[in-house]
């Protein structure tokens, strides 16, 4: 988000289906060869639109959009080829209800990873993102962390999507982290901001969708969205009412 | 504070294979005040950007720059509306002391404190990067330069938006960087500046025009040929035989 890579984001999410789907179709519906398919698959596709944002001078969105829209049809095309809508359903949007202990592992695990990682490679990370020029002047090696990073968001796409499916995965992971811009002006603050809203956001759409019997993917995705535009609306950082409610100005 | 002399042996730095800087060759002495100056696209900012290791050396080489440049960028180029404070974006001009890991020194912030005084930033510790105006935000970035307290600077039109006060401000920061026996080189728009404060000058239009005493380089008849420099590329142009054309 801070580097404008949303996009990116969206890229991996669509980027993991055809390994996922790749799995499936090897072993069925096996959370090992879908996790290590979707894993593969993603740390390609990670590489690939690094390459490819280098090659186009950092004007890369129209190669990542032709990118997703590839893997989504190779892994939808992959899916059908031995399933029935009800598995595209499952792995496209997910059923956290169908959660088994080795997914809950998974899961488990892939967080005990990333929290580390990321205090680890605070540092590194923020510099690469405000001024990758500056980061390479001196020597930060700042492609290393950044491709780092993505591993990361490609790993714990692979873990969310049993209970979101690959689709809606990424949605609980940018919506949060764009509304917290209008929260909080440093980036600690925002990173806070986010992990909470991302939870309250999970028990939410947890509770919706038993409520209303809908998905469980979309519902906490869509609450997630509901905090994004509270956040766009009430948010005291750039926030629509902040805009309309002028106070007077301060002395100096 | 012993820089290292940065020599250029035909350097020839492209974009897409047309040159921007074409067969330059010569030395930047220890200690030595360097003007660069020339018209737009005459390739200033590519040298310095390739002798801080940014642009890639497409022929010749670059000589004793690696590991002792610190670079001021045109603020231009960064995004200026990225969450973080100014005593963030300054202490990071103590990468080489801390690293990725490691603590910073007892006296960072002090330090940091120092060098955004010392560009009149007093009281903007905490302030974000995205509130300041764009004079501002160029003189953050001169504060996060004097940190890296690197023998050579590399400053790239660092003048541009600041009004006259901080102008003068920074210029005796340039003057006591001098005195101190380190290497600066500047990109300036500004020739009654460069003849008045600036012994050496490199007058570049893509191809080297001058390069030595500021008064035997900026004559009338080398800036009426820098001024002859052809701005457009020749998409025709057949391979460079090795020879400059100026």
């Amino acid at each position: 988000m801070l580097r404008r890579m949303s996009l990116t984001a969206d890229v991996l999410s669509h980027g993991v289906l055809p390994g996922v789907a790749a799995g499936f179709l090897l072993a069925g519906l096996s959370l090992p060869a879908m996790a290590f398919g979707g894993l593969l698959a993603g740390l390609v596709v990670a590489l690939g639109a690094g390459a490819l944002s280098r090659a186009t001078g950092g004007r890369e969105d129209a190669a990542l959009a032709a990118l997703y829209l590839v893997a989504l049809a190779a892994g939808v095309l992959l899916v059908s080829l031995r399933g029935g809508p009800a598995e595209l359903t499952h792995i496209l949007f997910g059923s956290a209800l169908g959660i088994d202990d080795d997914a809950l592992l998974l899961m488990a695990g892939t967080a005990s990873v990333t929290l580390p990682a990321l205090a680890f490679a605070w540092r590194p990370l923020v510099l690469e993102c405000f001024d990758p020029d500056f980061a390479r002047a001196v020597g930060a090696r700042g492609g290393i962390w950044h491709l780092g990073f993505l591993a990361l968001v490609v790993l714990n796409l692979i873990a969310a999507f049993q209970a979101l499916g690959t689709l809606m995965a990424v949605g609980l992971m940018m919506l949060p982290a764009i509304a917290a811009r209008h929260w909080a002006r440093s980036i600690g603050g925002m990173v806070y901001v986010a992990v909470g809203l991302a939870m309250l956001a999970s028990i939410g759409g947890l509770l919706l969708s038993v409520q209303l019997d809908a998905p469980t993917g979309p519902a906490v995705v869509l609450t997630a969205g509901l905090g994004w535009a509270s956040s766009v609306l009430f948010g005291p950082v750039d926030g629509l009412a902040a805009r309309w409610w002028r106070r007077p100005h301060l002395a100096g | 504070m012993s820089p290292a002399t940065i020599r250029l042996a035909e350097l020839t730095l492209s974009h897409a294979r047309h040159p921007a800087v074409h067969h330059l060759s010569g030395s930047f002495l220890p200690g030595s005040l360097t003007a660069v100056v020339g018209p737009n696209g005459a390739g200033k900012s590519t040298l310095l950007r390739a002798l801080a290791g940014l642009h890639p050396v497409h022929e010749g080489r670059i000589e004793g720059a690696a590991g002792q440049v610190a670079l001021l960028p045109q603020a231009a180029t960064l995004d200026r509306h990225f969450p973080l404070s100014c005593l963030d974006v300054v202490l990071f001009g103590l990468w080489a002391e801390g690293g990725a890991f490691r603590a910073l020194p007892r006296d960072a912030a002090a330090r940091a404190r120092a060098a955004l005084a010392a560009t009149g930033l007093t009281g903007f510790e905490r302030r974000p990067v995205g509130s300041l105006s764009a004079g501002q935000f160029q003189r953050l970035l001169f504060a996060r330069l004097l940190l890296q307290n690197a023998p050579v600077l590399l400053l790239d039109e660092p003048f541009t938006a600041l009004d006259a006060r901080t102008a003068a401000d920074l210029l005796t920061l340039i003057r006591r960087w001098h005195g101190e026996g380190r290497t600066v080189i500047a990109v300036l728009h500004d020739l009654d500046l460069v003849r008045a404060e600036f012994p050496e000058t490199l007058l570049l239009a893509r191809d080297p025009i001058g390069w030595g005493a500021t008064a035997e380089v900026l004559t009338a008849s080398n800036r009426l040929r820098a001024r002859m420099m052809a701005e457009a590329w020749d998409d025709a142009a057949p391979p460079c035989d090795g020879r400059a054309v100026a």
